[in-house]
């Protein structure tokens, strides 16, 4: 039967998994999800409470795919508290993907916070793909490091390296994931660099990037109503983030003036970006 | 500039009360409309004018998600709640707009708030205004207020008093008869009218028993609509003499031309969008522009209303 991705599907939680005291992992059943692309997302309804969109993340489950939140307001922590066995509504797979390059030998994937979580699926195909990937993992604190196990498996295949680093230095190296990134960017080549996360931390990697002239891909947040191209509230300038993103290159990021200054609120009202840590 | 070339044909251009248009499609408000970037794309891939989302005097949040939901079949349910930047926070976005045919659409509960706002945009490089009584799903604004005959004279009246820009106001399907509250629009001078709004309506998720919108009732735009909007920019423009813009379900050319042959100076795309993106504007031109040639007919605006003598 030819299913609408448009239209929600409703899914029943069958596995919750810990993975910081603030951030869950929720795991359903759902073909479209687990065959999503890296960096693609769901819009997720809270039934009678939100809609959020969420990035898709990987199971081991067959058949199966999940969604990472982070406790934070109103929507979030409805999600966070979902129990075993309840239901919600996705839709979705949308926007469009991170993408490997031909030949590709060595890959950079840097994120922080839930901006992981594109990223995780994205391992799994460099593991597949058999390119020799770094993984730099930025983290306040010791208690919020997730996923440091699981891209270590996702990544087990291949040479790889997993590197977590804290601001307060609790865990990993002391500093930021930018910080390693100075360092290593200078004595390895990298074919392309992968980031999601804080977007100013983003902005750091573009330009780090741009300076050892390594290709880059970028996948943004904006608030989303639609999810399908219609509102315009997630737009960065021109684009929009739903639809032509969320991923964007080097060569769209150059021509964002938007990138890492300016995000419009629910009303559409633009702010200056002041998210990092 | 000479990428725009293609788009200027005199065989398409039409004239709706002073505005004149390079030609007949525009966007429909709430779609894409907060990003003067993106006002300049649209331009640059052929839009004949954009009219902004509805700007309140306020930043206004709207309602939680879920705001909009796909019933697929080409058509949209809707309860963004108005979000919008508010007039001051707006003005400054398109304070920058250089070419751009740009609407303002407004929206508001009383004639008061009507003239701050226009003091705002007025000066600005904007070619008119739309006024939205036809909302279904905010209360006190929109489609309350077009139910009220004396706010709505008052409304256009105060706009009118300031502005010399064209004014359309736009009317929907709702307890008022649209007819009616067109033609009060017209003896306040209002210069066109546009029909027709989404129309209320609702959906429920099975599994679970619940509304899907948060504000649990919308407004229906797409496919399903058109035929209604074509029936009431027949009846308005045949009855009340006042330019028309059409609006619902324009999906194809042959749509478009549907809704000129009504009585419509020119149609709005809203819904199509979400199907094909903006390349819709481009695509539904040269399909009226062949249609036309066809015809043999030289300018797009001897199709205003060529339904009418049967
Ligand atoms: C493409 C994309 C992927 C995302 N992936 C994840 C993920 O995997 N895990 C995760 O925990 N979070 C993710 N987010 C963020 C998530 O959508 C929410 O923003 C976040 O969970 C806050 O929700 P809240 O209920 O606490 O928001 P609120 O307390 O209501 O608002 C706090 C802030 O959250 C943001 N926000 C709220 N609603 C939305 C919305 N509809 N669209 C975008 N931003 C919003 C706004 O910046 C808002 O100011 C993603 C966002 C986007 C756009
Ligand atoms: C998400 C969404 C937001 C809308 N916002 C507005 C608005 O702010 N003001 C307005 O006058 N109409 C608004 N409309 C109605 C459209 O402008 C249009 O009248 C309606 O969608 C019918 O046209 P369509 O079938 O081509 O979509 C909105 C419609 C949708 C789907
Ligand atoms: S969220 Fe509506 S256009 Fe992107």
């Amino acid at each position: 039967m030819h299913i609408n991705i448009d239209h929600i599907r409703i899914v029943n939680i069958d596995n919750i998994i810990e993975e910081t005291p603030s951030i869950r992992t929720l795991i359903f059943r759902d073909k479209l999800s687990s065959n999503a692309h890296p960096g693609q997302f769901l819009m997720v309804w809270i039934p009678r409470v939100e809609e959020l969109p969420l990035s898709v993340m990987i199971s081991d489950k067959k058949m199966h795919a999940a969604i990472t939140i982070r406790k934070g307001g109103f929507g979030s922590t409805a999600l966070f508290n979902k129990k075993v066995g309840e239901i919600i509504g996705i839709r979705g797979p949308y926007g469009n993907h991170f993408t490997i390059i031909k030949n590709m030998k060595k890959a950079l994937l840097i994120g922080g916070g839930t901006g992981l979580v594109p990223l995780m699926r994205l391992a799994t195909k460099m593991n597949e793909f058999g390119i020799n990937s770094t993984f730099v993992m930025g983290a306040r604190s010791k208690t919020e490091v997730f996923f440091e196990k699981q891209a270590n498996r996702f990544l087990k295949n291949t040479k790889h390296k997993v590197i977590v680093t804290t601001d307060d230095g609790s865990y990993g190296f002391k500093g930021s994931a930018t910080d390693t990134l100075a360092t290593i960017i200078k004595e390895e080549k990298f074919d392309r660099v992968y980031t999601c996360g804080p977007e100013l931390m983003m902005k750091k990697v573009f330009a780090l990037a741009s300076e050892y002239s390594v290709s880059v891909e970028a996948s943004l947040e904006r608030y989303m109503k639609c999810g399908i191209g219609i509102c315009g509230s997630c737009c960065v300038g021109e684009q929009l983030v739903c639809k032509e993103g969320t991923v964007f290159n080097e060569k769209d990021l150059r021509l964002m003036t938007e990138f890492g200054r300016i995000y419009r609120d629910k009303t559409g009202r633009k702010s200056h970006i002041v998210d990092y840590n | 500039m000479k990428q725009n070339s293609k788009y200027n044909n005199d065989i398409l251009r039409v004239n709706i009360s002073s505005l004149s248009l390079r030609n007949p499609t525009i966007l429909a408000s709430g779609f894409l409309g907060i990003s003067q970037e993106l006002f300049n794309k649209l331009y640059r891939y052929g839009v004949g004018a954009v009219v902004s989302k509805s700007i309140s005097t306020q930043p206004m949040e709207g309602y939680k998600n879920p705001t909009v939901v796909s019933l697929g079949n080409g058509s949209y349910l809707n309860a963004v709640g108005l979000s919008n930047p508010g007039a001051e926070s707006f003005s400054k976005e398109v304070i920058s707009n250089k070419q751009v045919p740009l609407i303002i659409s407004l929206v508001g509960s009383t004639d008061s708030d009507f003239l701050p706002m226009v003091k705002k945009f007025d000066h600005l490089n904007i070619c008119g205004y739309e006024i939205n009584l036809s909302c279904p799903h905010v209360t006190q604004m929109g489609m309350e207020v077009g139910d009220d005959p004396e706010m709505v004279n008052r409304i256009i009246k105060t706009v009118k008093s300031y502005s010399r820009k064209p004014l359309f106001v736009k009317v929907g399907v709702g307890n008022s008869d649209i007819i009616a509250v067109a033609q009060i629009a017209k003896d306040a001078g209002a210069d066109g009218i546009t029909a027709i709004n989404t129309i209320r309506a609702m959906t429920i998720d099975i599994e679970t028993s619940m509304p899907i919108l948060s504000n649990r009732i919308g407004g229906l735009s797409g496919k399903p609509i058109k035929s209604i909007g074509i029936r009431c920019v027949y009846e308005i423009s045949k009855k009340l003499k006042i330019p028309v813009i059409g609006c619902g379900g324009v999906f194809t050319w042959e749509d478009a031309v549907e809704f000129m042959l009504a009585g419509a100076s020119a149609i709005q795309l809203g819904s199509v969008i979400g199907y094909e993106g903006i390349i819709a504007f481009s695509r539904i031109t040269s399909g009226i522009k062949k249609y036309l040639e066809r015809k043999g007919l030289k300018n797009a605006m001897e199709l205003i209303g060529l339904a009418h003598k049967y």
